[in-house]
């Protein structure tokens, strides 16, 4: 019934359309037509400039006969694997302890979410100097009388990866705690206190009480977090420029190197290709599952 | 959106504890507190140092004295590339860019969310998910295409195609923060007006517009704070003298004529973060808010 009186006017419905149409063009144009474009491109034998000339599938499998990029994957699965699994168990962690009605609680909150406002070209720097072995911690420790303390996980090949992850943590922990700390804030006191009043300890109220009735945020910050790794690159390039030796490579540093550096377009396109896929089938579903606790008191 | 008000203190859910266990909560909240300040306090602490004062020593260290030379030199005179001319024309640039931009992206993404969520238009629900889509889309995808968008267009290495890249790619985000903030607002006012035989625009600015401030707020600063710390738009479609502070800052950490000046790139650094920290500090409410939702971004 009150279907009839929602028909929108026309003289309301066609400013509406003119309204929103400079934004759908640049959309439309910006990321429709530009992601068909580029998918387009990674099968074509684009060099330096475009060439439309049909190559199928060769752009993909030169992507993945090509070292850099098999690491630049492996080194992606290696980040997002400690990303998320320590990032989520920091995050909680740090919630957990906001929630226990601490003594200026927002002054914590404050301190722990504050790198998240910067540019990762920021972390970048100051970490880059705080990990570099001569100048940074490593030179601090043996300072202090510890002259074998070894500290160069950025200047080593099989360590880079974690050094980055740590910067990465340090930014990112606090925005994990926040989405943490507004669901368990959503739990139901009630049932706490029923658990409380049984004689259950602190911990187990956490573990098979809290913790179950939040699942959707690990979804959800999980997926932010594998979106974050998967476009991981100013990172990169400020704390160790894709070194030492390469060995720091990852995809979205691979995609803009091929495409801007050496003038591939066409394996440039294809391993851009691959982390639209990656996203669309990792992290969309994960978000979508996860959103709606996370909507639940709008 | 009213989700993050359950962050307030008092909706704590955790069971009481023993005061023991109150003592080794502070230590540890404190401990983490103090890890999380630290590059913080590295920064600052170095960038007041004076280069003599490195010699063989560690970043990590008191001043022997405080100079604000390090900071001038940031300004004006440090070498970004082969130009030794500091921060500031570079500080210009990012407010060039930002402020225009993220005013721009708010205006669309207020209208479209209005139109497209309020209105009943039809194909407005298909049209809103196009156009929100774009949030989830990795910014390698649409990369080569842009730049040759821009090259085609005369705007690559210009300030306006900075402008222009990042209003649009700022719109799917902006919409989905109005989205969500109209979605909480009574359909019986927009039903109200139309019987009034209300037009669209005038809906918009004196029905919609006086209640939206907050979220305008959260917009504006969510899309300031985004574009400021933006590296991947910026080093691609910019280069010399139309960058922005971020890229700039990369560029001065790897200039390195004659002896590198860690207390230079400090202050450079904290010139760079300083805008949005500050945003951070005054504004971190609104900058709260928008981050739950605005994190899924590419």
């Amino acid at each position: 019934m009150s279907a009839r009186s929602q028909v929108t006017r026309w003289y309301q419905s066609i400013p509406a359309f003119i309204a929103v149409s400079p934004s759908l063009i640049a959309v439309g144009i910006f990321v429709y037509a530009f992601i068909i474009w580029t998918i387009l491109i990674s099968f074509s034998a684009s060099k330096m400039v475009p060439d439309f000339t049909w190559v199928g599938f060769l752009n993909y499998w030169k992507l993945w006969q090509f070292g850099p990029w098999r690491l630049a994957v492996g080194n992606f699965v290696i980040f997002s694997v400690l990303y998320v699994g320590i990032g989520l168990a920091l995050g909680l962690f740090l919630a957990i302890l906001i929630d226990q009605r601490i003594r200026v609680e927002s002054l914590f909150r404050t301190i722990f979410l504050y790198p998240i406002a910067l540019s990762f070209v920021v972390t970048g720097v100051v970490w880059r100097w705080i990990m570099n072995p001569t100048i940074g911690f490593e030179k601090f420790v043996r300072d202090l009388g510890f002259p074998n303390f070894e500290f160069a996980w950025i200047s080593d090949e099989r360590f880079v990866v974690y050094a980055l992850v740590a910067a990465a943590l340090w930014q990112v922990s606090g925005f994990v705690m926040v989405l943490f700390l507004s669901a368990l804030r959503g739990v139901d006191a009630e049932i706490i206190k029923a658990a409380s009043l049984d004689g259950a300890r602190p911990w187990r109220i956490y573990a098979s009480i809290v913790i179950p009735s939040i699942w959707p945020v690990f979804l959800s910050a999980g997926a932010i977090l594998i979106g974050m790794a998967l476009k991981t690159f100013d990172l990169v390039i400020v704390m160790t420029q894709r070194g030492p030796g390469g060995s720091s490579e990852f995809p979205a540093t691979f995609m803009y190197d091929m495409a801007f550096r050496r003038n591939q377009l066409g394996i440039g396109s294809a391993s851009a290709v691959m982390i639209l896929a990656a996203a669309l089938i990792i992290v969309l579903p994960a978000l979508l599952i996860g959103a709606p606790n996370r909507d639940r008191n709008k | 959106m009213t989700a993050i008000s359950s962050l307030a203190a008092s909706n704590a859910t955790a069971p009481r504890t023993s005061p023991m266990t109150r003592i080794l909560l502070y230590a540890v909240i404190i401990a983490l507190g103090i890890f999380f300040l630290a590059p913080l306090a590295i920064m600052i602490i170095t960038s007041l140092r004076s280069t003599e004062d490195f010699r063989g020593g560690s970043i990590i260290a008191w001043p022997g004295s405080f100079s604000g030379y390090a900071w001038l030199k940031a300004w004006t005179t440090a070498c970004i590339g082969t130009q030794c001319i500091g921060l500031k024309g570079y500080y210009l640039n990012s407010f060039l860019i930002v402020v225009p931009s993220a005013a721009i992206s708010t205006a669309l993404g207020a209208i479209n969310g209005f139109a497209l969520s309020k209105l009943k238009l039809p194909g407005g629900e298909f049209l809103l998910i196009l156009i929100v889509f774009g949030v989830f889309i990795p910014y390698q995808a649409i990369l080569i295409p842009a730049a040759q968008l821009l090259g085609k267009l005369g705007l690559l290495n210009t300030i306006w195609g900075l402008i222009l890249v990042q209003s649009v790619y700022g719109i799917p985000i902006c919409t989905l923060f109005f989205r969500n903030y109209y979605s909480s607002i009574p359909d019986e006012l927009v039903r109200a007006a139309t019987i009034d035989g209300a037009g669209f625009w005038s809906m918009f600015f004196y029905i919609i517009l006086p209640l939206s401030p907050p979220i305008i707020a959260v917009t504006l600063i969510w899309q300031f704070t985004a574009i400021w710390n933006d590296f991947l738009f910026g080093v691609t479609f910019s280069s010399g003298s139309t960058q922005p502070v971020i890229v700039a800052l990369n560029n001065l950490v790897n200039t390195t004529f004659g002896v590198k000046e860690y207390n230079v790139d400090m202050a450079g650094t904290i010139i760079a973060a300083l805008p949005t920290l500050v945003i951070y500090v005054v504004a971190g409410k609104y900058f709260v808010r928008g981050l739950v939702v605005g994190s899924v971004k590419g």
